[in-house]
């Protein structure tokens, strides 16, 4: 790419030093010449932008797609802490800016560093004395370039905040329109809006006016250089000291040298906002990994993560040891487990010892924040005990869950997150999700028995149709009926749900609490639950408090009485 | 030149009939503009002439006019450029504070019912940015346009002048490159923007699952998949962006082709004039060099284009946040204030916010005496909001009917019934100002002394004592002060302090932590024993304390009484106390 741009700029130069040679000339061959070469230079041209776009389309899918992969490396704890609105808007629309800098400024630098060269050069084989010329005032323009920038920077930077505030004013008004109104002060503030956006205008014109004159400097220097060649050019000529055709040489391509260091000016403004969000991209790309997670280790999601930002510590390690996917798993030990999150005094869980035995049914109770979701979180293989380790027994002997492959693991478990995400696909794409190759049947029969079929046959397309992002169209229930579908097509022995019916109307808390209740029939069953609906059916109920098991309550403990 | 374009297209039109207040100042930068352009062509024209009558050897006398054009010219476009960029600028900041105007006060009714953007700061945001779109249609669409018109205009007419064939040849050359080209742009971009929108959207969705969908991706092992998939969703978008490249790289090369083939035709004809004696030599250069330089106003015209799509689809939502009918319509003939004891009776109330969708609330009574106290309660979406949005004027009624004083609500100016009923909203705003400003905004003439009552009985008189300068000190969106707990007592306090008759309560302890809730929920209670008040709330404690608890499910009314008759028997209340006595002292989730 650069080699060929290198060669597209020389070549312009070159059309540049020929093109108006015959321009005089009363014969059409050196016209037809001359409209040659301007064709020629177009053509260049369109090569020249063809292969910056294209180039500039590569980047930006390469950017895309390692930012991307550095993301899910990243996991949930890092997206926690961000505005993923923000983050697919900047992989997106965002990363276009950068089109101005490839297609504008990217040649145009070359063009700066050569085009004035060649000129030089041309222009001095034909007339030493106007090459000096430009010699001596071509420098002036970076000169007074960096000069003047100077000067203005320090004028304007002060105000450049100033206006910021002035500019957001307006975002601020409308984005609390609604209490303005609640305080019968919406319209008194229509005056407002207009005085402040009068206030900017006068602000901002303020500094246009010495951000310009740098401009304004250049623009001067260059047509003052230009007229400085022309006039002695013009003098010689009438003193018989020049011909014709050099002077007009010099006068055209005179101009050309000036022209791409004033260019190169305009167009880095241009491409300024591309490489602020490129900056953006990288500081995603620099963002270290905290553990030496596998490729699909790391996310979970807000239920899953407090909102603060947390490590994942991926199951990782060596001597990591498969985790057969035919094995049976049996006894789950944590045995005095204890996870810290940084820049928390308080552990999150605090060794905690603890044996689900096949098939049990056990809810864990407690307040947010007191370790259930970091408690699901471990068992998940999404975060790595700091001292202590949880043991799962299984056909071949015990394994140690931080040692075994991750994924390895996760294929025996099923999992129903509170908000679960539903992808922009096909609604038996959605349920497909933990076993893609599921026949129409198995997913149609995960569907029925997650009460979820009656719903998705009203659907336009039924099990084709194409959910819009996030689900949207769907109730909260629907989307964890889906959730419990995509459990049931997982089919696996171990089956962990994180407050499945948290925010749902009676009506839909019902319709799921039916759908898992069939669901937990002979699997081993881990969930976090609110609802009294969810904690009936269960063997045991653990009670967690500021990340300690606190009390083993019994079955018959769901009675408010005797729980507060 | 595109302007024809323009004028077909309504949103633009719309958009240069709103900003015609500024017409003035337009003709003032677009004038600069022309004589930017027109400087640099009599500098080159000159110069031309210049050398040409030079190589004559004609006495020095009857080219100093001309040295001194040539001086004069070059010094003068440089400063013809630097009033056209301010002129500019300054048209377009004024349409810009025009349009900020007319969208703020087209806001004002649609707030925030009647505008999905007050549900998402993402589309606030872009809201915000589309209307500063049309600084960019000034700078980069509306002045080059006038400008490639009348250079155009007045570069034909003087090749016209010297040599009327030479003015024909140049007529068309820039109608080519100033009206054809960019309408085949404008052709070329669409079918473009036809296939690059669905790759687009393709590649955001794919965004979103690889971002939002990471847990769900990881446990189930889909993660690799859904990354593949988001590599080909944008593998595709560069394809079809290298396959547009082709396209909107050759419209700037065709319109050099066409500058190309004028100028060279202007030549031919101005050599053989000059040849039969009908035209002087001198001017064959000058007219080449005018016809080369004539474009330089033109070809920009290609790239305004692109703005121009851009603009036109910023305008175009704009457009119709200014046409979007406010969900509540003002009286033509109010009533009178209600009167501060007025009674508050709610009728089989119901509320549809779109004709395919549920009622958001369906068959709600409720009566609000002076004095009587009434907390909602119920999961997120059963309508607990709504009912608030209906009462404050902010959402009308599908049907039943909201009485005040026996006088149906809509009768009132929406003001009036709003300094009846309000409070804390659900999103109450943080203005970026200070802390006094935020407050007095709900009391213009509030006190210093009232100001602190009203911060110590949201529990925040020592946070803003403990600020370096107290009451002066500047929060919201940068103000980087305040946390959610702190942001949101705030709001509480502005609330006490605008001392409405009916005090209106949405999730007032949402983001604070437990405890803090808690007290905060005590004192409250505390300060309101006799005020009317509607709570609306997740949290059940204190509840014992309220008049009336109605619980809220799917839009209508599950359960309603006290608290001690409502725990008494199973159903939502329940499950919900005994949820929170589960939890114990914890923050509710939504």
């Amino acid at each position: 790419m650069l080699i060929i741009a290198q060669a597209v700029v020389l070549a312009e130069v070159l059309a540049d030093a020929v093109l108006d040679q015959p321009s005089v000339s009363r014969l059409a061959a050196p016209l037809a010449a001359f409209g040659g070469i301007l064709a020629a230079r177009a053509v260049l041209a369109w090569c020249q932008q063809v292969l910056a776009h294209r180039a500039a389309a590569s980047v930006k899918a390469g950017l895309r797609r390692s930012a991307l992969a550095h993301i899910q490396r990243l996991g949930p704890a890092w997206l926690s802490g961000q505005h993923t609105g923000g983050v697919t808007t900047t992989l997106g629309r965002g990363l276009d800016a950068l089109d101005p800098y490839f297609t504008g400024y990217f040649p145009q630098l070359f063009n700066a560093a050569v085009v004035p060269l060649a000129v030089l050069v041309f222009v001095a084989t034909n007339d030493l004395a106007s090459a000096v010329i430009i010699c001596v005032t071509l420098p002036l323009i970076p000169v007074f370039g960096v000069l003047v920038g100077l000067q203005t920077k320090k004028a304007t930077e002060r105000q450049w905040k100033a206006l910021e505030r002035l500019g957001g004013h307006f975002l601020d008004l409308v984005a609390g329109l609604p209490t303005l109104r609640a305080f019968g002060r919406a319209k008194a503030q229509s005056a407002a809006v207009r005085r402040t956006a009068e206030e900017h205008r006068s602000a901002t014109m303020g500094t246009l006016r010495i951000a310009f004159l740098s401009a304004l400097v250049l623009e001067l220097v260059a047509t003052l250089s230009v007229a400085l060649i022309a006039v002695p050019v013009g003098l010689r000529l009438l003193n018989g000291n020049l011909d014709l055709h050099t002077a007009l040489v010099i006068l055209l391509l005179a101009p050309e040298a000036y022209l791409p260091l004033r260019a190169l000016g305009s167009q880095f403004h241009a491409s300024t906002e591309g490489l602020a969000v490129a900056e953006r991209v990288f500081t995603i790309l620099d963002e270290p990994v905290r553990k030496s997670a596998p490729a699909d280790a790391g996310p979970a999601r807000d239920s899953l993560v407090p909102r603060s930002p947390m490590p994942v510590r991926a199951l990782a390690g060596t001597g990591r040891r498969a985790l057969p996917g035919d094995a049976s798993v049996g006894e789950i030990r944590f045995e005095d487990v204890t996870v810290r999150y940084p820049g928390r005094d308080e552990a999150a869980l605090d060794h905690v010892s603890l044996t689900i035995v096949p098939g049990e049914h056990v809810a864990l109770v407690g307040p947010s924040g007191a370790g259930k979701s970091t408690l699901l979180g471990v068992l998940l293989g999404l975060v790595r005990p700091d001292s202590g380790r949880v043991v799962v027994e299984t056909g071949s002997g015990p394994v140690d869950l931080s040692g075994a492959d991750p994924e390895h693991w996760r294929e025996h478990l099923a999992w129903v997150p509170q908000r679960p995400h539903l992808f922009a696909r096909s609604v038996a794409a959605n349920i497909r999700l933990g076993r893609p190759e599921a026949s129409d049947d198995e997913v149609r029969r995960a569907a029925r028995l997650a009460r979820a079929e009656s719903f998705i046959e009203q659907l336009p397309r039924r099990y084709d149709t194409e959910l819009s992002e996030r689900g949207t169209g769907l109730s909260a229930g629907q989307r964890q009926r889906i959730a419990l579908a995509r459990a049931y097509l997982r089919d696996a022995p171990l089956l962990l749900m994180d407050e499945p019916t948290a925010g749902l109307d009676a009506g839909s808390e019902a319709a799921v609490v039916e759908a898992a209740r069939q669901l937990t029939a002979g699997r081993t069953v881990v969930v976090v639950a609110h609802r009294p609906a969810m904690i009936v059916e269960a063997d045991r109920v653990l009670r967690l408090v500021k990340g300690r098991l606190v009390e083993h309550a019994g079955t018959d403990s769901h009675r408010p009485a005797e729980v507060v | 030149m595109p302007a024809g374009t323009a004028r077909t297209n309504q949103p633009v039109r719309r958009l240069l009939g709103m900003i015609r207040g500024h017409v003035s100042r337009l003709a003032l930068a677009v004038t600069a503009s022309v004589l930017t352009e027109l400087a640099a062509l009599a500098l080159m024209g000159t110069a031309a002439w210049l050398i040409a009558r030079a190589a004559q050897q004609p006495s020095l006398a009857a080219l100093s006019l001309a040295i001194v054009g040539v001086r004069g010219f070059a010094v003068s476009r440089g400063v013809f450029r630097y009033a056209e960029r301010l002129a500019s600028h300054d048209a377009a900041l004024r349409a810009l504070a025009t349009m900020r105007g007319r969208v703020y006060d087209a806001l004002v009714p649609l707030a925030p019912g009647g505008l999905p953007a007050f549900r998402s700061s993402d589309l606030l945001n872009r809201m915000v940015r589309d209307v500063e779109a049309v600084q960019d249609f000034v700078v980069r669409v509306l002045v080059p346009v006038a400008t490639a018109a009348v250079v155009g205009v007045l570069t034909v007419g003087f090749g016209t002048v010297v040599l009327p064939a030479a003015g024909v040849v140049l007529a068309v050359g820039l109608l080519v490159a100033g009206v054809v080209v960019p309408a085949l742009t404008l052709a070329v971009s669409r079918r473009a923007a036809l296939r690059l929108g669905p790759a687009r959207a393709e590649l955001a969705a794919r965004t979103v699952d690889v971002l939002r969908g990471n847990a769900d991706l990881a446990v189930f092992g889909a993660g690799r998949q859904a990354l593949a998939d988001a590599d080909r969703a944008a593998a595709e978008l560069a394809a079809v962006e290298r396959r547009a490249a082709w396209t909107t790289a050759a419209t700037g090369a065709l319109a050099m082709l066409v500058q190309a083939a004028t100028t060279v035709g202007v030549t031919m004809l101005a050599a053989g004039a000059a040849s039969d004696g009908s035209l002087a030599p001198v001017m064959v250069p000058v007219l080449t060099l005018v016809a080369l330089i004539s474009f330089e106003p033109v070809l920009p015209l290609v790239p305004a284009v692109r703005h121009l799509l851009e603009s036109r689809d910023a305008v175009r939502r704009v457009l119709a946040v200014l046409d979007a009918p406010p969900p509540v319509a003002e009286p033509h003939a109010p009533l009178p204030a209600p009167s501060p004891a007025a009674v508050i009776e709610v009728r089989d109330l119901r509320v549809r916010y779109a004709a395919d969708r549920d009622p958001a609330l369906d068959g709600v009574d409720l009566r609000l005496e002076p004095g009587r106290r009434v907390a909602v309660v119920g999961a997120s979406g059963s309508g607990k909001s709504t009912l608030l949005a209906a009462l404050m004027r902010f959402a009308e009624p599908e049907s039943g009917s909201i009485l005040v004083d026996g006088a149906d609500i809509s009768r009132f100016g929406s003001d009036d019934v709003r300094a009846l009923i309000t409070g804390v909203t659900q999103d109450a705003h943080l203005f970026h100002t200070t802390v006094r400003e935020n407050l007095r905004l709900a009391s213009p003439s509030a006190s210093d002394d009232d100001l602190r009552a009203a911060l110590a009985s949201a529990k925040l008189d020592s946070w803003v004592d403990s600020l370096p300068k107290g009451m002066d000190t500047v929060v919201g969106e940068s103000g980087g002060q305040v946390s959610g707990g702190q942001g949101q007592r705030l709001a509480l306090a502005r609330a006490l302090l605008a001392d409405p008759p009916v005090l209106v309560l949405d999730e007032p302890t949402e983001g604070l932590d437990p405890e803090t809730a808690d007290e905060l929920v005590a004192d409250l209670l505390a300060s309101t024993r006799g005020r009317t008040t509607l709570l609306v709330t997740h949290r059940l404690t204190g509840l014992n304390e309220v008049d009336e608890v109605i619980v809220l499910d799917s839009g209508r009314v599950a359960q309603r009484g006290t608290h001690a008759e409502l725990v008494a028997v199973p159903g939502l209340y329940y499950d919900l106390w005994w949820a929170s006595g589960l939890r114990l002292s914890e923050g509710v989730e939504p």
